[in-house]
């Protein structure tokens, strides 16, 4: 075998590898893409969306009551609020006034069914999208301790 | 005084390694031996200073000085002992001063050890190796000082976040950093090369084994802090396709192929720009993994409070390291000419068929993590996105199916031309050990994803084809025993280690499998001496008690798991409240057996005063998740025996031997 056809070979397999590599992953991120709302970005939309998406927000104070193992909570940008609900062990940090993102989707009802609560490591730790979403809704300034 | 001492030597080192980046660049450009010979010095004085000034640190946290602002944000006078030195690297500033003083320990080892490499070369390399400690130990300086004063003092620390007090996460970052920063040897033996225009075996046999050591360090740094995450977050997974989890696999997977293209360049004289690249390629993945995780650019589970800013300096530091480096790349590998031919099925052809797969792997998982990144910046802002597991799974775990299968071949074959012909009956054990593991599953649990069987059948490939070719080496069967036995004795440690290495691969793969397709859950409500069915157990919570630790809190929940009336284990699962940090962390009660771990945890009990007495109970059965670390140990005591081989040790290979096979960029380049 002669360099240059060797050199083809690689070329011709990489270059194939390449195209299933992209055709895995368009046709992964069609599905596998999970949009960040806050509840002012949701009362915005006209349609409501059908698919995964995550919710960020604060947790409104006096909102969290427990029903069994589901808790019910609202999560608010300070704006807009939104009912949400999720059944299992809430991560450490969850609490009322703290920042939380969770995933799920949009019930019949208007509210909010949560698959999972993503989980910080840190109390002063805020979600970016969090923090950018008080950021545009005007309630919380860079340099602000905690809203 | 003392804290005043480590920033006074930070300042030096930060002198030192300005000359170290300079002064020897230009020896090795003039042959001026003197300048040359000052890097080693420059060196052992970096690491020196630098452990002076993690010993000051160190002293501040095990005292409690709570005049330093790190020890006051980050400690406790309460704190048990071995939580007050993990404190050290469990913060920002204490953590960027670890990653400087393991590169600094790796240079001082180059200088140390490597007596026999070219002095132009060792100059280059640790001058390059200075080149990088200059940027971050400007960055520790003037961003991120972990020497700064509080004044007034106050009375005690805030505490160390809770979650990082835990034996697990104590050493994860140490080990994650050798790995990460164990990889910037690689980086500068190949800008080295670059600078000297000449890349040959010897260059591979010097290279190999750090490259070894750091992927060594780095799987056992990834695995310990999935199992952290596994027993201490109370979820059940033990991987979530987490910015933060990705910016540590994506070098490991660089990282891997870098491994097998050396041997390449090493045996065959063959692949050395390629191997170049990928060295600089996997470094430069290592300072990007820095940048997600100090920067807090993506959301992350794993997620902890981080600094913009401090982002944006490291990210300079990126930009520069990858740019130059790259430029460097252009202009002199072209000069680079391959030796060694070979035809697509052979050794080679096998090694570089994993290369292209792992990186295009790697690719994949790279883009995924910045994807969010793009398209908010495309969108201005507008668009947030997260990537989340399913992308991963379906992208990464196709293309890790040829790469397994390949991976019972590939040693089989010969070097330059292999033979499929010859080395087909070699693997008839493996296909039929494919066939029975597929059939066995099935009929085990038949109920099970369809994917299961076939994941568990690509398992026993890997593993019977990586035992087929070691059996080969010792003649296993074909000669008496006794022979086999001295064989097994002979055999070069490097070889042991790679059918460890690719048999612990064939472990984690049986755990991940077993872990993510069948594992059962149950969520329910419980109050003292209740009892709920479920996931194939009866889980009573027996009681609930409350209590003190040394720092914390706690209510402690006795989990009894009986299956039809059997008592098996009673868990332990504990909720802890530090008082200082006001913050909670559960301790998942596990059981293990080779089969399975039994895994409960406690939740809040209700608020209102009917509920006030009832937990939340989650219990988690999850099917061979034990073999995922045994594998990863597996995989790391393959590294470590390899290390210990003869050829690998650090300088031991003289290049002497091997003039004849070098070849100077001006021959090559005609």
């Amino acid at each position: 075998m002669k360099r240059k056809h060797r050199r083809l070979f690689v070329v011709l397999t990489s270059l194939g590898l390449l195209g299933a590599a992209s055709a895995l992953v368009l046709s992964a991120v069609e599905d596998s893409l999970v949009f960040f709302y806050t509840p002012s970005d949701l009362a915005e939309r006209s349609t409501p969306p059908e698919n995964l998406f995550r919710l960020g927000g604060l947790v409104e104070e006096g909102s969290v009551r427990r029903d069994g193992s589901t808790t019910h909570f609202r999560v608010t940008d300070l704006k807009r609020a939104l009912p949400a609900s999720y059944t299992g062990v809430l991560p450490d940090l969850f609490r009322e006034g703290q920042g939380v993102v969770a995933e799920g989707t949009l019930s019949a009802d208007g509210s909010f069914t949560a698959r999972e609560v993503l989980a910080k490591h840190d109390e002063t730790y805020m979600p970016k999208e969090v923090a950018d979403a008080l950021r545009e809704s005007g309630q919380w300034r860079d340099g602000d301790a905690k809203p | 005084m003392i804290a005043e001492i480590g920033q006074f030597v930070l300042i030096l080192t930060l002198v030192l390694a300005a000359v170290q980046a300079t002064l020897p660049l230009w020896g090795a450009a003039r042959g001026d031996a003197a300048l040359m010979a000052l890097a080693d010095r420059t060196a052992i004085g970096q690491a020196a200073m630098l452990l002076i000034a993690f010993a000051a640190l160190t002293y501040g946290f095990v005292t409690s000085d709570f005049s330093l602002a790190v020890v006051y944000q980050n400690s406790h006078s309460l704190k048990p002992m071995l939580y007050k030195i993990s404190g050290v690297w469990g913060n920002h500033e204490g953590s960027m001063l670890l990653w400087i003083l393991v590169l600094a320990l790796f240079s001082a080892a180059v200088a140390l050890f490597g007596p026999n490499l070219p002095p132009s070369l060792k100059a280059r390399v640790l001058a390059v190796q200075a080149m990088v400690g200059l940027g971050f130990l400007a960055f520790i300086i003037f961003t991120s000082n972990p020497f700064a004063r509080l004044s007034p003092t106050p009375l005690d620390g805030t505490g160390l976040n809770p979650l990082l007090q835990d034996p697990g996460l104590a050493f994860h970052p140490p080990l994650l950093y050798l790995g990460y920063v164990g990889f910037s040897m690689a980086f500068s033996f190949a800008v080295a090369a670059l600078i000297e225009g000449k890349v040959d075996a010897a260059w591979a046999r010097w290279v190999r084994p750090w490259t070894l050591a750091a992927w060594t360090f780095l799987t056992a740094g990834i695995a310990l802090g999935s199992w952290w995450a596994y027993y201490e977050l109370g979820w059940g997974g033990w991987w979530f396709w987490d910015p933060v989890e990705n910016a540590s696999f994506i070098p490991w997977l660089f990282g891997t192929a870098l491994l097998h293209s050396a041997i390449i360049v090493e045996k065959r004289d063959a692949l050395k720009s390629w191997t170049i690249l990928l060295a600089i390629i996997t470094f430069s993945m290592s300072l990007l993994g820095t940048f997600l995780v100090r920067s807090g650019v993506l959301t992350s589970v794993h997620a902890f409070a981080v600094d913009p800013e401090r982002g944006v300096f490291i990210l300079g530091i990126l930009i520069l390291t990858i740019g130059s480096a790259l430029t460097l790349f252009a202009i002199r590998a072209p000069g680079m000419k391959g030796g060694g031919l070979f035809a697509p099925v052979s050794r080679e052809g096998a090694l570089v068929a994993n290369n292209m797969l792992l990186t295009v792997a790697a690719g994949t998982v790279l883009l995924g993590t910045l994807y969010p990144l793009i398209l908010e910046g495309l969108s201005g802002g507008a668009t947030k996105v997260s990537v989340g597991p399913p992308f991963f799974n379906a992208t990464f775990g196709p293309i890790m199916v040829p790469l397994v299968m390949m991976m019972a071949v590939g040693p089989l074959l010969a070097w330059k031309r292999g033979n499929l012909k010859t080395v087909a009956p070699k693997l008839v054990p493996a296909a039929i050990a494919t066939v029975l593991a597929i059939v066995v599953t099935f009929a085990l649990v038949p109920d099970g994803p369809v994917l299961a069987p076939f994941a568990m059948g690509l398992a026993a490939w890997l593993a019977a084809g990586t035992l087929a070719e070691w059996a080969g080496r010792i003649k296993l069967f074909i000669v008496p025993l006794a022979d086999s036995w001295r064989r097994l004795a002979g055999m070069p440690r490097s070889a042991s280690g790679m059918t460890l290495a690719h048999l612990g691969l064939a472990i984690m793969i049986v755990g991940i499998t077993g872990s993510s397709a069948w594992r059962v859950e149950l969520v329910t409500t419980l109050a003292p001496g209740q009892s709920a069915d479920g996931a194939g157990y009866t889980v009573t919570l027996a009681e609930v008690t409350r209590g003190r630790g040394p720092n914390y809190n706690y209510e402690r929940g006795l989990l009894k798991i009986s299956d039809k009336g059997r008592e098996i284990t009673t868990l332990t699962a504990e909720r802890r409240f530090f008082p200082v940090a006001n913050q909670t962390t559960t301790e998942a009660g596990i059981h293990t057996t080779i089969l399975a771990d039994l895994y409960g945890v406690i939740g809040e009990p209700g608020r209102t005063p009917e509920t006030a007495n009832a937990w939340t109970v989650r219990f988690f059965v999850n099917p061979l998740v034990p073999w995922i670390w045994l594998g990863a140990m597996v995989m790391v005591f393959g590294g470590s025996l390899s290390l210990t081989d003869r050829r690998h040790r650090v300088g031991a290979p003289r290049r002497g031997r091997t003039t004849a096979a070098a070849q100077p960029l001006t021959a090559a380049a005609e």
